[in-house]
């Protein structure tokens, strides 16, 4: 167990330097990270919404799934990131794919209670005003479970954000190329850059779906 | 279907059932850096949750907290303090429990928040005093929810865990790790079912926990994980 090595000052140090020499580095590995994430979010949600409603529609299908999903949670990041090389060689589905399958149970949980907690009479109600089966859920029961679809797609994107950086030792990563530049250099600059805009760019993400709910259910206001 | 076979092999190799690197030897790695981990959260995030609970005060600050922490990449927080601190188990350490604390937090919180006003009110008018209030009343019913927020955070920081063999510590990450550097696949696959496996036998033991200290009136209630 090794204690902290007396550093220089000037190791610790931000070296401002290097962000602006890395400025253009820095912004392909953002962008890169940016899509990381919204494809994975985005395939994740569409499954979890098509188990979702098998779900909803055949309730013991929801245990094994939830137990499924449950267990694809378990596996390392890392592994199931090693793992897919083999099928998909050093490309960028080999990030996309097991982030995709990290947001299955958060979003799947949420897609199901959401659609769980529209109360049986407004249901009803818009049976008997004539709704029939796919528009009664699009114009009546997705808007209700609206507040909960959002609050699992903004714990998914936040914690996709947080897991790309993973995939930088498949050679994906986004900022996480970032954090292995920095640890093999022994130089902090590039962790400090990545962990920052990791950061902003989880909490931006936040803001912005959080507000994208509050105009799509202007309702949950009063 | 030979990689599953090659996997099955390498597990019942009895070269890694021996020595320094048997896998009982990496297991135990793992369950120390997982338990030392989740063991010092919960010594910070207990306290701060029921306080926020109990008292109503600091809620924003609670919740910033765990959204913040659920937003910082594990695998730069480990390779940042590597690099500050130069490798070994206390930054690891730090990084682990940074991660640990964010469930534990926010559903002792929310839990505690959450116990009927009446209820409260109730133990009150007995005579309670607060602490007997929080100790007596709001924890055992909030412990549903409390122990739902351990079995998170055990269970990710099995998995994070696993990223502590990159700067070269040990654990079950070491057989992903080096499995990856020699392209061993049958060797990553067996490293990676181990750290399933034992994810899913943790949650297992807290399950199983959940039951001696959660009230018996309050077994069957639904919890929704955070």
């Amino acid at each position: 167990m090794s204690l902290a090595l007396p550093l220089a000052q000037t190791r610790l140090a931000v070296d401002w330097a290097w962000i602006e020499r890395n400025a253009g580095y820095i912004q392909d590995q953002f962008r890169e990270h940016v899509l990381l994430t919204v494809l994975p979010v985005t395939f994740g949600f569409i499954i979890a919404a098509v188990l979702g409603f098998f779900a909803v529609r055949w309730p013991g299908l929801y245990t094994p799934l939830l137990t499924l999903t449950g267990i694809l949670f378990t596996i390392p990041s890392l592994a199931l990131f090693v793992l897919l090389i083999a099928f998909t060689g050093l490309s960028i589905w080999t990030a996309v794919i097991p982030l995709t399958v990290y947001t299955l149970l958060i979003l799947l949980r949420n897609v199901v209670e959401g659609f769980r907690g529209v109360p049986r009479d407004v249901r009803d109600a818009a049976t008997a005003m004539g709704y029939s089966g796919a528009k009664r859920i699009l114009t009546v029961d997705l808007p209700l479970a609206l507040p909960v679809l959002f609050a699992g797609i903004r714990i998914a994107t936040v914690t996709t954000i947080g897991l790309v950086s993973v995939s930088s030792l498949v050679g994906q990563g986004g900022l996480g190329q970032l954090f292995l530049d920095g640890f093999y250099r022994s130089f902090p600059t590039p962790l400090y850059v990545g962990l920052a805009l990791s950061v902003v760019f989880a909490v931006t993400a936040d803001l912005l779906l959080l507000w994208l709910q509050r105009a799509l259910t202007p309702w949950t206001r009063r | 279907m030979e990689l599953l076979f090659d996997v099955a092999s390498w597990l019942s190799d009895p070269v890694q059932w021996d020595g320094s690197n048997a896998i009982y030897v990496r297991i135990g790695q793992h369950l120390w850096y997982t338990t030392t981990a989740v063991l010092v959260a919960l010594i910070v995030a207990l306290p701060i949750g029921l306080a926020v609970g109990h008292t109503g005060r600091g809620e924003a600050f609670a919740v910033n907290v765990a959204n913040i922490g659920r937003a910082i990449p594990s695998f730069g927080i480990i390779l940042l303090f590597v690099v500050l601190a130069g490798i070994g188990f206390v930054p690891v350490l730090i990084a682990l429990t940074l991660f640990a604390i964010p469930p534990i937090l926010t559903n002792t919180y929310t839990g505690i928040s959450g116990v009927d006003r009446q209820l409260r009110d109730a133990a009150y008018g007995l005579g309670m005093r607060r602490l007997q209030v929080l100790t007596q009343v709001e924890i055992p019913v909030a412990m549903p929810l409390i122990m739902a927020g351990i079995r998170t955070s055990s269970v990710q920081v099995v998995a994070t865990a696993t990223l502590a063999a990159f700067p070269g510590l040990g654990g079950l990450g070491r057989y992903i790790i080096n499995g990856l550097s020699v392209q061993n696949y049958p060797q990553v696959i067996a490293g990676a079912l181990l750290v399933a496996v034992l994810a899913l036998l943790v949650e297992g033991l807290l399950a199983l926990l959940q039951r001696t200290v959660v009230p018996i009136g309050l077994q069957h209630t639904r919890v929704a994980r955070r």
